[in-house]
This record gives C-alpha cells, structure tokens and sequence, in this order.
C-alpha cells in the first residue's frame, strides 16, 4: 500500500529504499519530510498534535497519488502521514516517487505534498506552555496547490 | 444523517458527531448549514464565516449546492492544515 496514515513513526531511508528494490528502471528517487520545528521567535512549541478524519484521509491521499501518476511517469511512491501528539523535531509527513528521470521525481514530490497541504483532511494543534492554539490554514498553500492547475507536467 | 465535526468546530459545537434528522427541504449542503445554525448559538457561531467552513458528504468534498440526505455522512471541518 502506497497511503499509510499512522501514528508511529516512520524509517525514511527504508522507505525509500523499499521504492527501487527489485527494480532497475528508477533512475531517480526523490522525497520530502516535513518535521515539527520551532517558530524563530515565537512562543516555545511543546507540542503538535494532528487530528484527522479517519477514512476521508486515506481516500483522499489515494486520490493525490492517483493524480500524480496522470501527470508524471512515476514508477512507484509513498505517502506517510503521522497524526496523534508529535514534539519539535518529530517527522510528520514522508513523500517519496520512484521515477526514471530527476525532473518527474522532484515534481511530483512538490506536487504531492502541495496538493495535500490543501485537499487532506488534518489539522494542527499547536501547544505551548500557555494553551493550546488551531493552526490557521495559510493561503500560501493554496497558492501553491492551484498552480499545478495550469503547470504543464514534466515528460521525461 | 451522521454529522461528524473536526478540530475547531468540534470543540465550539461541543461534541465530535450527532445524528440528526433535519426536514426534506434540507436537501443541500447550503441549507444544511443554515439549518443547523437555526439549532442554537453555539452553532450559529461556530458556523458563522462560510469561509471557514468545509464540508465533506460521504468523505467527498462538497460545495454549498451539494446535495444531502438521509443516510448520509456529512463532515463539517475548518480549512486543512496538514503536512
């Protein structure tokens, strides 16, 4: 299964490693974590807690990953998503595409993680040592989902 | 129908799902929502900005002129924050 969505943690080069075993036609394997980190300045975060809605989430990832194999030559990927209480320095997400070619790999990477920033059903909590804070949706995000509306995909 | 709550708007409304057996003319997500914010203050000010507002029927997202039922699953959820 390409979708896991789970609260344990994950072994990032396994899983990319998993992505090109057996196989020799990957030419490329990109990936992408996102970690809980520290706002420079802001408020020490204790903690990040991530609420999802069970069933939604893994429909919708299987349908990010679905419109990333229309869009680019992906021979295989690999989309964790953690939820429950993570602290700073936690991974949160994987994303990693097995491709032939680098271009395809590292654009459906941003692709995948930009289009579920938006479409997958999470929220933060953020935590800190005087309460606790939802993390407000950022139109940045939406930014970047809707240009692949109208990118013209790499074929390679 | 099966009304689920995520996040924000399930510590406003106070409880993460309710069933609920809103009138036939409540046949879309639009007057679903005004429905509901006919139910009382706290979720008439949980769901007072559209905006922020998202709505899910059956795990599929759904605009206001979607359609909705008995029997239905309908999630109502602030805008997304993973990754």
């Amino acid at each position: 299964m390409a979708v896991r969505v789970q609260r344990e943690d994950f072994d990032p080069g396994a899983e990319i490693a998993a992505l090109s075993a057996g196989r020799t036609d990957a030419g490329a394997l990109a990936s992408f974590i996102g970690v809980v980190r520290q706002t420079p300045g802001a408020e020490p975060l204790v903690a990040m807690t991530l609420e999802h809605y069970p069933g939604m989430t893994e429909r919708m990832l299987a349908e990010i990953e679905a419109a990333a194999r229309d869009r680019w030559p992906i021979l295989d990927c690999r989309i964790i998503h953690r939820y429950g209480r993570l602290v700073p320095g936690e991974r949160i997400v994987l994303v990693a595409v097995a491709s032939p070619h680098r271009a395809a790999a590292f654009e459906a990477c941003q692709f995948l993680m930009d289009w579920l920033k938006t479409k997958a059903p999470f929220w933060k909590l953020e935590e800190t040592a005087t309460g606790s804070r939802w993390v407000d949706a950022q139109a940045s995000d939406d930014a970047a989902a809707a240009r692949w509306d109208v990118a013209a995909p790499a074929r390679s | 129908m099966r009304l689920l709550y995520f996040a924000q708007m399930r510590q406003r409304i106070g409880c993460a799902e309710e069933t609920v057996d809103p009138p036939a003319e409540v046949a879309t997500v639009a007057a679903l929502i005004d429905w509901l914010r006919g139910r009382g203050p706290v979720y008439a000010a949980a769901l007072a900005d559209d905006r922020a507002v998202k709505v899910a029927v059956n795990q599929v997202f759904a605009r206001a002129d979607a359609a909705v039922g008995p029997g239905d699953e309908v999630a109502l959820f602030p805008p997304v924050t993973g990754g």
